[in-house]
């Protein structure tokens, strides 16, 4: 299959600092890929590029066939991306199913796998929370929202940054089961999460960042050969 | 929130509009047109909080949108006749979108507080561009002699010369506004914006066009705010630079805070009790301006939410999501600064105090 996403030689800029050293990357469709690495290594800075909130990015990045590279953020979306970004962003004055609900649209291919009851089927806790606000979520619900709201977009990628930041195991658990569920839809992923082990389990591919730059770009299987990467770069 | 009305909510709203629609026929002419003033600087006050509450920008030329309007009017009017309204009230709200278009286009690509500086500039412009040139009669104003004229085939169907036929239209115009604001905020294009509000980035990573929203809530309102400027002109007969002033954005601003930002209605009891209020300390105290202050800072100290809270001592709570303005204040990415959230908080965070811990965050990102 073709490559959904393809990054070449991708520089980013925050002002005169630069973050990213030419990244390349490429993610089919359906395919799901863990980045990681430690803090401060650009993983959430790649995201932003992808999703087109890097102001001063420089390189190719073509996402469905066409050059993204100087496209807003919404134009990007429309076609096809949607982003979880680190600490959620649910609609706190809108209630749960307002906040799915304004989310919904068919897909670029005018897929609509996605609806709100297949959304509460897949997190049955909003289910009973459904007309409270955002603001009155937990941050596990919120979570769950917030995928369930880039679901409800009908995309064929998700970025998800800090899948599990600050959640509980039990909800935590919820979510990678939910990767999964996504995974099977053939929705391509990337995710960053610091829990690399889980990660390992349900990722096509790891790859680890470190210092604005790709060091390690393989399957999970090739990773637990390399325990010297992941002392390396993650410390453990 | 004011959004979905419980039942004893709906009953009281439809005592106070029967208490408002009775009013001319007992009531003195002197308070008719009091209230008919009222009314439209609560139509004023509506118009800036769909852009202020509902989308998280404060506005400070609604004032040049308002007085406009009111030009337009004068510019209209022949000197021996009325303008006809049919033709004189459109031709005024769309000169007030096209330069509201114009300043929404500019000043919507600034975040927070420069977002209030470049709209403050803007009013300001409007209000030199009347006040320094011969074009509205300088700063001695424009005299409008006689009220617009609603006719069909000749025959006049309403007669705003009568005061109780004035209000009367007034106040159908602002429940029609009222309606009208109430709709936009429930509708999908609503919810878009009150997202954008509270986390603009995370409305942009779903695809919606932020920026093209904003500008049509940004126009709405000024039209709205346009068609009060242009009652109010007609009602005085007058327009002055003054109508354009900073100094009425700013009481308009402090309508809406003092009302309520998170309800529809709240800004028109914001403006009705600071007139009221102006009304009755000017004829009983010789520095009434003091205590009309500190009024104000109790009455924010002690409703925080806006006097709109009141009626939720008076009335059971309403279902529905809350405004969360707290949930902006989360960590959401790195340069929140971008994120416009923050920006209705420096200035609630202003006027309410107990809010200022967790405002303390926005300003510092702003």
């Amino acid at each position: 299959m073709s490559a959904l996403l393809s990054i070449s030689d991708l520089r980013s800029f925050y002002g005169p600092s630069q973050a990213l050293h030419g990244v390349n990357l490429e993610v089919k469709r359906g395919e799901q890929i863990a980045l990681i690495g430690r803090n401060g290594m650009g993983k959430t800075t790649l995201l932003k590029s992808i999703m087109g909130f890097m102001a001063d990015r420089r390189g190719e990045i073509c996402f469905a066939g066409a050059s993204t590279l100087k496209s807003q953020p919404e134009d990007i979306a429309r076609a096809g991306m949607a982003y979880v970004p680190e600490g959620r962003g649910v609609f706190g004055s809108l209630s749960v199913v307002e906040n799915l609900v304004m989310s919904a649209r068919p897909g670029v291919s005018g897929q609509q796998r996605w609806t709100l009851d297949r959304v509460f089927e897949v997190f049955p806790r909003l289910t009973k929370r459904r007309m409270n606000g955002g603001h009155q979520l937990s941050g596990g619900e919120q979570q769950m929202l917030s995928i369930g709201r880039a679901l409800m977009t009908n995309p064929d990628l998700i970025l998800l940054d800090e899948a599990t930041e600050g959640l509980a195991p039990l909800i935590a658990q919820e979510i990678w089961k939910t990767l999964g569920i996504i995974r099977g839809e053939g929705i391509a992923t990337i995710v960053v999460d610091k829990d690399h082990r889980s990660l390992s389990k349900v990722a096509d591919r790891m790859v680890i960042m470190t210092k604005g730059e790709i060091a390690f770009d393989g399957t999970p299987a090739t990773l637990a050969t390399r325990p010297d990467l992941l002392e390396k770069h993650l410390g453990v | 929130m004011n959004r979905s009305l419980t039942q004893p909510t709906n009953l009281a709203l439809g005592l106070v509009l029967i208490l408002l629609i009775a009013l001319p026929f007992f009531a003195p002419n002197y308070y008719v047109q009091f209230a008919s003033k009222a009314m439209l600087m609560g139509m004023l006050a509506l118009s800036l909080n769909l852009v202020v509450g509902f989308g998280g920008l404060v506005s400070l030329c609604h004032a040049a949108f308002f007085g406009l309007a009111g030009y337009m009017l004068g510019f209209q009017s022949p000197e021996s006749a009325g303008a006809s309204l049919w033709l004189s009230l459109p031709v005024a709200l769309l000169v007030v979108a096209a330069v509201a278009a114009v300043i929404g286009t500019l000043s919507l690509r600034t975040r927070g507080i420069y977002f209030i500086m470049v709209t403050l500039a803007f009013g300001e412009m409007l209000f030199y561009f009347f006040h320094d040139t011969k074009i509205g009669g300088g700063s001695d104003g424009l005299y409008i002699y006689f009220k617009p004229e609603i006719a069909l085939f000749g025959q006049t169907l309403i007669d705003l010369d009568n005061s109780r036929s004035f209000y009367l239209l007034v106040l159908a115009s602002l429940v029609m506004t009222a309606g009208l604001i109430r709709g936009l905020v429930n509708s999908p294009f609503g919810h878009a914006l009150q997202a954008a509000r509270d986390n603009e980035r995370r409305a942009l990573s779903l695809g919606f066009p932020v920026f093209r929203l904003r500008l049509m809530a940004f126009i709405l309102s000024a039209m709205i705010a346009g068609l009060a400027g242009y009652f109010s002109a007609a009602q005085f007969g007058f327009v002055a630079p003054q109508m354009l002033g900073w100094h009425l954005s700013a009481t308009v601003l402090v309508m809406v805070v003092l009302g309520g930002m998170s309800s529809i209605l709240g800004p028109i009891v914001g403006a009705f009790a600071l007139i009221g209020l102006e009304e009755v300390l000017k004829s009983a105290f010789e520095h009434w301006k003091l205590i009309k202050g500190l009024i104000i800072i109790a009455l924010v100290f002690a409703l925080p939410g806006g006097l709109q809270q009141l009626t939720r001592l008076v009335l059971p709570k309403s279902e529905g999501p809350h405004t969360g303005k707290d949930s902006d204040n989360q960590p959401v990415e790195a340069d929140h600064a971008a994120n416009l959230g923050s920006l209705s908080d420096p200035m609630t965070g202003l006027i309410q105090p107990p809010m200022t811990s967790a405002n303390a965050k926005g300003l510092q990102h702003v």
